[in-house]
């Protein structure tokens, strides 16, 4: 039920997130979700990716130190609560949230969740034991 | 004035003499104690009786700070342990730190050396000092302090740092001297006018500076800024440290070497021949003197010239013209020596790192700041900003902790740094350009 994560070190200065996205859309890959954490020197991208082999394969290529992460993707349905209810959970549990990011879908009413939890294995058995719908890889690259 | 008149003043062909007669007693002492100097010798084919004339000294071997380093900690040391009454050393980690200890006599020496020193730049026994060259390991405080002493002077011993307290003190204390790195005494005064006390205007006469190489142009400011007479003293800590050569006030045209206890030579870096009288190469030191860790030709790697051409002040020593570079890639920080191999070391026990690095240094206002860039490879690549920021911060603690320097340490994308024929530039050093 993970998801593969792909981050990107990036300098903080322009043109470096062009860079990415030029060789992504040369390669033929689609961005499914992202996020970027920044610092003022640095910062990293993390996408989620229709193709995860052949975008790490093109941007290493390219030069990118590039990594690869297991993360968490929630469905949940795109109305108030949706998002506290899980967190609640989480917390009860004492499963820490190292980041998160989220967007909501085109075509329906429901909202996709990224986490990054300290314990990646016990977080989906957690959410799945309470009733959340935790997608796949699969479904995720596909939407 | 001169304080040492007998020694300082010697014709040539006198200091020569005593140059000569100490030379061959050193080369007897270092081939019985010092095996790796027996070792040296012995491979040259020489022996300490073949030593006749000053111009026989191109038959000994050269000393490296690498030698040094291989002998960590006291392997060139040349008297027994218990002899030895103090320990300085070099920043660095182990393996690249470089450790010299003195006897009691070399102390005195060195106090002595230093007297001369202080009174060659214009003090007196009747002066105060303010000593803020660092204490500790490094030569520079403890050198200026006892000497200081030697002089019968009063010495305030500030050390570094806390640079408001250090004009606070300069106005109260009312010293006649002060002691630093010569981007510090900029930066003193600056930091003086912010609180409202113009160092100018203060007693203070004269300034020795030394530990970092500075500009004509620099000594002007100080000069101007500080009210004072800026004098350019020079030393390293394995030939002594500070007081092996000095300006003097009446000529301020190169640094008086104190040759009686120092034999200067300089060599073509590349070849090791001595270079013409007057041309430019590599300072050259041997310890004629020293007891604790006497050095043959030990190659400083700064470029100079001499000149011995009378001076003006009655001194008939040598002068070192100001050093106008090195002939290896030491770095001088805010007076702190730093070898790229140094960096390197720390970035290589710095867990994962690869040694993709560069060092830039600039100069903001009057003082310099180091800035380490690292390549970030996969293997300490996360995903987490936390964890690169703790890589850099583990970086930064020790590169003070073993080199004593502040640096700022920036994560770089891979291939960032320019590789000229497949060999990565290691440094920038923007200070004096432009």
């Amino acid at each position: 039920m993970k998801v593969d994560q792909l981050s990107i070190f990036l300098e903080n200065r322009s043109g470096r997130l062009a860079e990415v996205t030029r060789i992504l859309s040369e390669a033929g890959v689609n961005i499914r979700a992202l996020s970027l954490a920044d610092t003022s020197d640095f910062g990293i991208l993390r996408l989620i990716v229709s193709d995860f082999d052949t975008a790490k394969a093109k941007l290493k290529e390219a030069g990118f130190t590039v990594g690869r992460t297991s993360v968490v993707a929630v469905e949940i349905s795109d109305q108030p609560g949706g998002l506290h209810n899980i967190l609640s959970t989480l917390q009860e549990a004492g499963i820490n949230v190292e980041y998160m990011y989220a967007f909501v879908q085109q075509s329906g009413d429901s909202a996709v969740l990224i986490f990054r939890f300290d314990r990646t294995d016990q977080g989906i058995e957690l959410l799945q034991n309470n009733n959340i719908n935790v997608i796949t890889g699969e479904k995720l690259y596909t939407l | 004035m001169i304080y040492d008149v007998k020694n300082e003043t010697l014709p040539r062909e006198e200091l020569e003499k005593i140059q000569l007669k100490r030379l061959q007693a050193l080369c007897e002492r270092v081939y019985a104690n010092v095996p790796f100097y027996k070792k040296k010798f012995d491979e040259k084919n020489v022996k300490p009786s073949d030593i006749r004339n000053l111009k026989d000294i191109s038959l000994l071997p050269f000393t490296k700070k690498q030698d040094l380093r291989d002998q960590y900690p006291f392997g060139l040391f040349a008297v027994p342990k218990n002899q030895i009454v103090r320990i300085h050393s070099s920043s660095g980690t182990t393996g690249t730190a470089t450790v010299v200890g003195y006897t009691k006599r070399d102390i005195e020496n060195w106090g002595e050396l230093m007297a001369r020193s202080y009174v060659a730049a214009g003090a007196s026994a009747n002066d105060t000092i303010h000593n803020a060259y660092g204490y500790g390991l490094f030569t520079g405080g403890l050198g200026a302090h006892y000497g200081g002493e030697a002089l019968g002077a009063t010495v305030v011993p500030i050390s570094g740092g806390a640079t408001r307290r250090q004009v606070l003190l300069l106005k109260d204390f009312c010293p006649d001297v002060i002691c630093c790195t010569p981007s510090y005494a900029l930066f003193l005064a600056e930091t003086g006018i912010e609180m409202g006390i113009d160092i100018k205007k203060l007693p203070l006469r004269i300034g020795i500076f030394g530990a970092e190489p500075w500009t004509n142009e620099m000594r002007i400011e100080i000069e101007k800024k500080l009210g004072i007479k800026a004098i350019d003293i020079y030393g390293l800590s394995e030939v002594m440290g500070p007081g092996v050569a000095i300006e003097c006030e009446d000529a301020q045209d190169g640094l008086h070497i104190q040759e009686d206890h120092f034999l200067a030579e300089t060599i073509n870096p590349e070849s090791g021949e001595p270079v013409a009288p007057g041309e430019e190469g590599e300072l050259v030191f041997t310890t004629l003197t020293k007891e604790g860790i006497p050095l043959i030709r030990y190659r400083t790697r700064d470029m100079t010239k001499l000149n011995t051409t009378p001076c003006k002040c009655g001194r008939t020593t040598a002068r070192m013209m100001r050093v106008t570079g090195r002939s290896d890639d030491m770095l001088i920080i805010r007076g702190v020596n730093v070898f790229p191999s140094q960096i390197e070391s720390i970035l290589i026990e710095t867990e994962g790192l690869s040694p993709h690095y560069q060092l830039i240094v600039e100069r903001h206002g009057n003082l310099d700041t180091l800035e380490v860039q690292v390549e970030v490879n996969e293997s300490i690549f996360s995903d987490e900003i936390k964890n690169l920021q703790r890589m850099e911060s583990k970086v930064m603690k020790n590169i003070k902790e073993f080199l004593g320097v502040t640096a700022k340490v920036k994560l770089v994308e891979p291939k960032s740094i320019a590789r000229s024929e497949g060999k990565a530039k290691r440094i920038i050093d923007m200070r004096n350009k432009g």
